[in-house]
């Protein structure tokens, strides 16, 4: 499946946006593993603003980041998001809740909880009525993101934007599922070429497990590995270095992805 | 789209065992609502509750998946023939070239709420035998049915809270379209648990009744639990029963209150009626979100005039089932296909007086006649909608 990459977002731990981190990514300077910056996105009404948990912030955040490089308006694409967890803070809060009286889950904390959250407050703020899907697949999310993504862009040629977040968990489940850092990357997939498009990208499905694609630098490979979202890393850095690349992505033991990335 | 073929169905749900299970219990308006007694749940409410889930396990050999949603997902691919199925379609295409794409809303949680009443008195730790990613992860669901079933191919699970089990259609559609794969395993599992319970009840969206679709005086969701499977092929001309179309679409609105003149609504179904080359009239029953909130049926109700005006004969069967939430999607895409084969039309079991501010072809009373083509809805919090379109070929 061939598809064009036409914008960029990215948040992460010492990744402050794609401009910023794309010397970083090509290995062209060195990567220094400041804490995410977080913020509330200026595209929220006041009062969702003040709702929004971690992952409703980094999804906003790299979303618009793509948009605003692809110039392109947020209500004429598809949305993708895809996340190993959801608000995982607020899992904790609503647990805690309810293993003791009374059992008072707010009804934000409660509408929050869904999957789909930060594809919902996406939507209100992007003002799009466009199809919009939220996906899991543990530790293969990313890849799930993509193939579906790649299958909306050749099958219904639709214009996607691809969103991908993960953040940790608070104890007691940090130590069940250890995810290291706040983490979220956008992609914005055309079917055709346009006077923005970045790279083809050529995704294939691929039964059978590969040796993953991996990232130079130590520091870089430990976010790769320690947060679900972060598996993307790999296709970042061959989109930051310019030059066509193919890498895997697992999709879990069975099968994994091949991506041939083709600067325009 | 190009239609696909459903070729096996597996249901499972309050109302019995089996597809023949629920469709005896809509015949014979026998819904499967009860007053709540689930766990220490202290409200006052009506649910649709398998009492048989507290008892099973799963396959010993996948214990570590042994939850409530995983014993319902088990317990459903268990009916009517439905492994029997797989096994088939494996010799036809192989394991890898099956998809498993599959909706929960709250897959295992429930796991994970009873594990944080025994945490460590020292550490604050999760018990021993706690295990996260085959129970709580929104994904276990799928993890545990690829390898109940013996698949290998392209597998993920949507999470689009109301939406999910019809969402995933779409999905399988495009992986087959785009050769990804030669069929799937599509479907959805939501299982009681109380953060939904406590969650919809704190947003005022409980029923003390069972819940009343599009009754005058409605007043909020029972909430049930259940299971739906089917295997989508590529169609060929012997095929009888089609996925004709899907149409998704975002409110754009609010988190957990739709558009109120449907406009999301409107935009799925339209969609949906265009990707199966069909027009309103074309279309012979409807089987509503119908949640028997005032704002949902408030909504699809003005939608659903819009679209097809007030010929279409429609109804919502969450009466019979509760609302399955995560499993909504599947379920009431298996009671469409029931009243195709069967040629029946579901009424409204507790809905006593029509809302006359909706101006739709609301039927209480079970009917009958030859349905080729039904639309089902599904809507979400996040202002997630989907339409499916189903029938016979066009």
């Amino acid at each position: 499946m061939r598809l064009y990459v036409e914008g960029i977002g990215l948040l992460g731990p010492g990744l402050e946006g794609w401009p910023a981190s794309r010397a970083v990514l090509a290995a062209e300077a060195a990567y220094i593993a400041t804490p995410t910056n977080l913020r509330a996105s200026d595209m929220l009404p006041a009062a969702e603003r003040r709702r929004a948990g971690v992952p409703i912030k980094l999804a906003l955040a790299v979303g618009q980041e793509a948009f605003q490089l692809a110039g392109r308006d947020t209500r004429t694409a598809a949305t993708v998001f895809t996340s190993s967890g959801g608000d995982n803070d607020n899992v904790h809060a609503i647990n805690s809740i309810l293993a003791t009286a009374p059992r008072e889950v707010s009804p934000t904390r409660f509408h929050n909880s869904v999957h789909n959250a930060a594809a919902g407050y996406w939507c209100i703020a992007a003002d799009s009525h466009e199809p919009s899907t939220s996906l899991c697949a543990y530790d293969a999310s990313f890849a799930a993101g993509l193939l579906e993504s790649a299958t909306q862009v050749t099958v219904d040629e639709a214009t996607v934007a691809l969103i991908a977040y993960d953040h940790s968990y608070p104890e007691p489940l940090h130590t069940v599922r250890p995810i290291t850092a706040s983490f979220g990357a956008a992609l914005i997939l055309t079917p055709r070429q346009g006077e923005r498009s970045l790279a083809a990208i050529e995704v294939d499905f691929v039964s059978g497990k590969a040796q993953e694609t991996t990232m130079q630098d130590a520091g870089l490979e430990a976010l790769r590995r320690g947060v679900p979202a972060a598996r993307c890393l790999p296709l970042l850095s061959a989109l930051a270095r310019g030059k066509p690349v193919q890498i895997s992505i697992a999709c879990f033991d069975d099968n994994h992805l091949k991506v041939r990335v083709l600067p325009c | 789209m190009q239609p696909l073929a459903i070729t096996h169905l597996a249901l499972a749900n309050s109302l019995g065992l089996g597809a023949t299970a629920t469709i005896d219990a809509l015949q014979s308006r026998r819904s499967g609502l009860i007053p709540c007694a689930f766990e220490d749940v202290d409200l006052e409410t009506y649910i649709g509750k398998m009492g048989v889930l507290d008892s099973c396990r799963v396959r010993s050999d996948l214990s570590a998946y042994d939850c409530r949603n995983n014993r319902l997902a088990q317990l459903c691919l268990e009916q009517d023939g439905f492994i029997d199925g797989v096994e088939k379609i494996k010799v036809k295409y192989g394991k890898a070239r099956i998809g498993v794409f599959l909706g929960t809303s709250t897959s295992g949680i429930l796991q994970t709420e009873l594990a944080y009443r025994h945490l460590d008195s020292q550490t604050g730790a999760l018990p021993e035998d706690f295990h996260y990613a085959e129970t709580q992860n929104s994904y276990s669901l799928a993890g545990f049915v690829t390898h109940f079933l013996g698949l290998t191919g392209p597998s993920f699970v949507v999470s689009s809270a109301c939406s999910s089990s019809a969402k995933v259609f779409a999905n399988a559609a495009r992986m087959m379209a785009a050769g990804v794969c030669d069929a799937a395993v599509v479907g959805g599992v939501d299982s009681l648990c109380l953060s939904t319970l406590y969650g919809f009840n704190s947003l005022g969206l409980v029923s003390r009744f069972p819940c009343r679709p599009y009754d005058a005086d409605r007043d909020g969701i029972s909430v049930g639990e259940g299971a739906g499977f089917v295997l989508l092929e590529r169609a060929t001309a012997a095929n009888e029963m089609l996925l004709l179309g899907v149409g998704e679409s975002s409110d754009a609105y609010h988190m957990s209150t739709p558009h109120p003149e449907g406009l999301g609504a409107k935009l799925a179904m339209q969609r949906a009626l265009d990707a199966a080359g069909l027009k309103a009239s074309d279309v012979d029953y409807i089987n509503l979100h119908g949640t028997a909130t005032k704002s949902n049926d408030a909504s699809e109700g003005k939608a659903v005039a819009d679209v097809f005006g007030d010929r279409v004969p429609c109804s919502s069967t969450k009466g019979w089932t509760g609302h399955l939430l995560g499993a909504a999607g599947i379920t009431e895409a298996a009671i469409s296909m029931l009243a195709i084969e069967h040629g029946f039309v579901p009424g409204s079991v507790n809905t006593q007086r029509l809302d006359p501010a909706l101006s739709i072809n609301y039927r209480i009373e079970n009917g009958s006649g030859k349905i080729d083509h039904v639309l089902s809805n599904s809507f979400g919090f996040g202002g997630s909608n989907c339409s499916l379109v189903l029938g016979r070929p066009v």
